[in-house]
């Protein structure tokens, strides 16, 4: 096998060794990648997650580690070409038949005094982003130098970081490289409505220093802006000193420079990614980056791929403002290029169109405020336009003019995997019929994520229908069953069937129903007709365990208990035989009550005052806290009581499934909020609310909706977020799936939570405090009628008998349940009810 | 694969009472204990019609039919078993997602104001359900 040594294990790097032993089914390659950083490759254009709670294994990148031998945190620090040869840090000396240098780039900081205090950082790693958030605590203000794509995400971060954020760029205005003046203004003008100064046309002389030694602010020449963290973001320069060591050619703005094959001037020596330099031009974008790494693999294994240049096409989100740029931005490709602009500042919308002089062709432009268009735009660049240019970004006929079935079959959709109109035609002609099905079949969508709009609408053209029937007695979606049963006014599961469903209903529409009724607040769940719509669990008020005997879980708000009410739970299990456990939600479950014995023992625990604590229901279920600033040295705000307030506020609430919260008294997040529907951390200033996240099958972290919210604000938001959630989302669906459901995402989200985009906030409030208003514990109205009472008996027809089939074992002094009976063997009928033994 | 009866059976040795007819609600089960041990959950569908199989779920061999969710599945009258969710016909106690075990099923009738579940000599009616 010959040797491949890669250096660099970042994005190309990785994307290179993975593209290779995939193909490279003979084996002819033994490969090595010798990386500089402390872990295996993770996604870099991903990084900023971090900052929205993405972990660093969120950020792994695919691992190769049983393909490759990978050596980490080691530097190459010499390649002897003549030996074919590599020197790392540690000494080690490694021969090769090929070297593919894929060593990326390194930030450019300005060569101004103190650009090297503490507290000044570049943005590019792990280990980056981790100084900044040290160099955040306790921190008030902080500025980035250079106000490009990834400056602003760097101020994006400082901004979750709490810190008040300005952004020093010395062009004319914001994202020089990728839009034109009037979009770079209204830029300006939107990240300004999130908190965010920019200051363009504006130089740094230098980093000033305050008494500690650390950075205090930027010398900007007529004055000094504070700033007690400083970020470079002034480009990169590619990390060409080794290619520069060893004679490699190199580009006319460095970078080694490579020929469409990606091979340096040692044909032996590859370059790939932002180290190279191809046709003069060093990219420093993730797509031309993966290009070239499948391009230099596949000439190892002998092909013939050629890189010819790259699409630098963007769409990003920053700080909740979509922005496009693609093609040629600036009109610079063609003599007489003329521009058609739409520039709304008022409705915070520009769209400029760059097309050739006789207005026939699309030949690029930009997209700022509203991007939906990016995908056919895109696809048509370098085409014949189908119309009138003016009309293709008018807001009225925002994508009509540019549907996709203008376009024509050879059109890209998605870029990033170069995946065409016609390859998804293709597609749903075999059968695919929604987006995960186009994704597995052509990988379109997989990457960047910014043509699954297209897909949606090419599958719609296609005249594929997704069913949304909840099930085979109705058409209808949860949500729009929801808003039937609105604006109808339909209390009743019958009345409902009758007129808008077919046959008797089963155990998905019943229980669905039941839930929409509950949420709407009609009354107790087990009164009249909805008792026989809940689910079991909702029907007896506690949840069914393996041996059909029921756990019993009392409520406790935040997770504060008294010594006397504990001292309850605890007479409650050993009279009635139950056993007990801590639950993940910090509260109690009782275990092994027969149906029969509800009744008594929820007699004893309302009367102790404890109430349902629905975790038996898709409700809510808790709101956990840590102990919060009354207790902790580190704590800033009183978990405890807001987690206890709002318990209170929603318990009882019926949702379209489960829904849990937590409070956490600091950044510290001993409660964990970010694992639940809605978690809340608390700031220096106040509350920062999260939303999305859950544990179980597929964990997620919750990701943020608005900061330093005061309690008033924060109640109010939450208010909002789950009346809109319980009205719109679809059946069993989590706050996290709904979320990524909903068109536009975290971001439409906050515009109808926060920015009340839809005009509903005060209805949803409305909603929220009927709730409130109507709430009632649900064992206590069961315990105060008989009619209720009445179900709750083993046999209709021997009320005090006990189930014989339910028996116990005792494992570590508590009952369990006796191992499963064998398939088709009941019990025998006369065995001794060993129940009974228990409750002895 | 078990092989499973699909009648209904007609006649009874023995018949049990199970409770008033007026307290046996719409589209709900009502568990009942009969003689020997024997377990039978009773239904009526909002159609009125009289339903009796076995209590246990066959898949776990809890006593739990009786609470599960009533329905149709196209006009076959169904259960839900609460635990894992299996779906039965009413009817013939047949599990209607693929094969498995199915419940046995048993005669009933009003009688007298009564609803009463028939026994053939103590047993259920059937080679169904959880007795393969
Ligand atoms: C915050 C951020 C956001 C971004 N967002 C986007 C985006 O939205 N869209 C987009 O297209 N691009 C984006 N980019 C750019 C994108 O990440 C890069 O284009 C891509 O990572 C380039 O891959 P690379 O392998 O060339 O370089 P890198 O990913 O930087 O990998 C180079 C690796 O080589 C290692 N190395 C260097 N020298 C040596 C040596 N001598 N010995 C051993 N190891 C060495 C380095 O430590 C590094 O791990 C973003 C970048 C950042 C930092
Ligand atoms: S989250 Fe903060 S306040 Fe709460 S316990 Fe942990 S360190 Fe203390």
């Amino acid at each position: 096998m010959a040797r491949l040594i890669v250096i660099g294990n970042g994005m190309a790097g990785h994307r290179l060794v993975d593209t290779l032993t995939r193909a490279d089914t003979g084996r002819a390659w033994q490969v090595t990648v010798i990386g500089e950083e402390p872990r295996p490759a993770y996604d870099r254009v991903a990084l900023s997650s971090y900052f929205d709670g993405a972990s660093e294994d969120d950020l792994l990148l695919g691992d190769l580690s049983d393909r490759a031998d990978q050596r980490l945190a080691e530097r190459v620090r010499a390649i002897d070409r003549e030996r074919r040869t590599v020197t790392t840090d540690a000494g080690t000396t490694l021969g090769y038949d090929a070297l593919v240098l894929a060593t990326g780039s390194t930030p450019f900081i300005p060569p101004v005094p103190g650009a090297d205090l503490p507290g000044c950082h570049p943005y590019r790693t792990i280990e980056d982003l981790e100084a900044i958030t040290a160099s955040a605590r306790g921190a008030a203000t902080g500025a980035v130098i250079g106000g490009g794509l990834l400056g602003l995400e760097a101020a994006n971060a400082l901004r979750l970081l709490g810190l008040d954020t300005h952004v020093v760029e010395l062009a004319g205005h914001l994202m020089p490289a990728q839009v034109d003046q009037g979009a770079g203004a209204l830029l300006a003008r939107m990240v300004a409505d999130l908190g965010v100064t920019a200051h363009t046309g504006t130089a740094t002389s230098a980093v000033t220093a305050g008494p500690d030694g650390r950075a205090s602010g930027l010398d900007l020449g007529d004055k000094v802006l504070p700033a007690d963290v400083v970020v470079f973001s002034a480009g990169i320069r590619p990390r060409d000193d080794l290619a520069r060591r060893a004679g490699l050619e190199l580009g006319p703005r460095g970078g080694a420079a490579v020929d469409d094959a990606c091979r340096t001037s040692d044909p032996h020596i590859y370059a790939v990614g932002e180290c190279a330099s191809h046709d003069g031009t060093v990219y420093g974008l993730v797509a031309p980056a993966n290009a070239m790494a499948d391009t230099a693999a596949d000439r190892l294994l002998g092909g013939t791929a050629s890189f010819t240049g790259a699409d630098t096409s963007t769409k990003l989100k920053l700080m909740g403002v979509d922005v496009a740029s693609f093609g040629d931005a600036h009109g610079r490709s063609e003599p007489g290029a003329l521009d058609v602009v739409v520039n709304d500042a008022a409705s915070r919308r520009y769209a400029k169109l760059v097309v050739s002089d006789d207005a026939t062709r699309l030949l690029g432009g930009v997209l700022v405020g509203d991007a939906s268009a990016y995908g056919t735009l895109r696809a048509l660049v370098g085409r014949e336009l189908p119309g009138d240019p003016l009309e293709l970004i008018s807001p009225a006929s925002s994508g009509a003019g540019a549907g996709a079935a203008a376009l024509p079959e050879d059109a890209q959709i998605c870029s990033c995997n170069a995946v065409t109109k016609g390859d998804i035609g293709a597609a749903i002609g075999e059968g695919a019929c929604d987006v995960p099905g186009l994704k597995k079949a052509t990988c379109a969508g997989t990457s960047c994520g910014s043509c699954v709009p297209m897909l949606k609408t090419l599958l719609a053209d296609a005249g594929v229908e997704q069913s949304k029937a909840l099930c085979e007695h109705f058409a209808h979606s949860r949500a729009d069953l929801m808003e039937i049963v609105r604006a109808t006014g339909t209390t009743t599961f019958s009345e409902l069937i009758a007129r808008h469903g077919t046959g008797r209903g089963c155990d998905v529409c019943k229980p669905a129903v039941a839930s929409i009724l509950a949420s709407l607040g009609n009354g107790h769940i087990l009164a009249g007709e909805q008792a026989g719509l809940q689910d079991t669990n909702d029907h007896f008020l506690a949840n069914m365990q393996r041996n059909g005997t029921y756990s019993v879980v009392p409520r406790i708000p935040g997770g504060e208990i008294t010594p006397e009410r504990l001292i309850v739970i605890g007479e409650v299990a050993r009279e009635f035989g139950l056993y007990t456990k801590i639950t993940g939600a910090q509260r109690i479950d009782l275990l092994g009550a027969r149906v029969e014995q509800l009744p008594a023992v929820w007699a004893r625990l309302v009367d102790a005052g404890f109430e349902s604590g629905h975790a038996y229901g898709k409700a809510l279920r808790t709101v956990k806290s840590c102990v919060g600033s009354t207790w902790c040295r580190y704590g800033v705000q009183d978990s405890v009581t807001m987690a206890i307030d709002l318990e209170l506020r929603y318990r009882g609430l019926r949702s379209p499934h489960k829904l849990k919260g937590a409070v956490s008294g600091c950044a510290r997040e001993c409660a964990e909020a970010r694992g639940k529907d809605f978690g809340v951390i608390a700031t220096d200033k106040g509350w920062n609310l999260y939303v999305g996240g859950n544990g179980g099958f597929t964990p997620r972290h919750a990701e943020l909706l608005a900061s330093d919210l005061d309690s008033a604000t924060l109640v109010r938001y939450l208010d909002r977020f789950l009346m809109y959630y319980i009205r719109t989302a679809d059946r069993l669906q989590r706050t996290a799936a709904w979320i990524e459901s909903l068109d536009g995402g975290l971001e439409r989200l906050r515009e109808v939570v926060v920015d009340d985009a839809l005009g509903i906030a005060a209805d949803l409030e409305a909603d929220m405090a009927a709730h409130i208003d109507g709430y009632a514990d649900e064992w206590r109205g069961v315990l105060e009628d008989p009619d209720k009472l009445a179900r709750f008996v083993s046999f209709a027809n021997a009320p005090d008998t006990p189930d014989p089939t339910i028996s116990f074992d005792t494992v570590r002094d508590q009952p369990v349940p006796s191992a499963p009976v064998p398939l088709g063997m009941p019990r025998p009928a006369n065995a001794a009810p060993a129940a009974t033994a228990v409750e002895a | 694969m078990s092989v499973l009866t699909t009648q209904t059976p007609a006649a009874a040795d023995a018949w049990t009472a199970v409770c008033p007819s007026a307290l046996l609600a719409a589209e709900r089960g009502t568990a009942a204990l009969l003689p020997g041990g024997e377990q039978a959950a009773v239904f009526r569908t909002a159609a009125g019609e009289l339903y009796a199989v076995s209590n246990i779920d066959p898949f776990t061999g809890a006593a739990v039919i009786a609470r599960g969710i009533t329905g149709d599945r196209a006009g076959e009258p169904t259960v839900a078993s609460p635990l894992l969710k299996h779906v039965f016909s009413l009817r013939t106690g047949l599990p209607l997602d693929g094969e498995g075990p199915g419940l046995a099923t048993y005669p009933v009738r009003e009688r007298d104001g009564q609803v009463e579940v028939g026994t053939a000599d103590g047993t259920a009616d059937g080679t169904g359900g959880g007795r393969l």
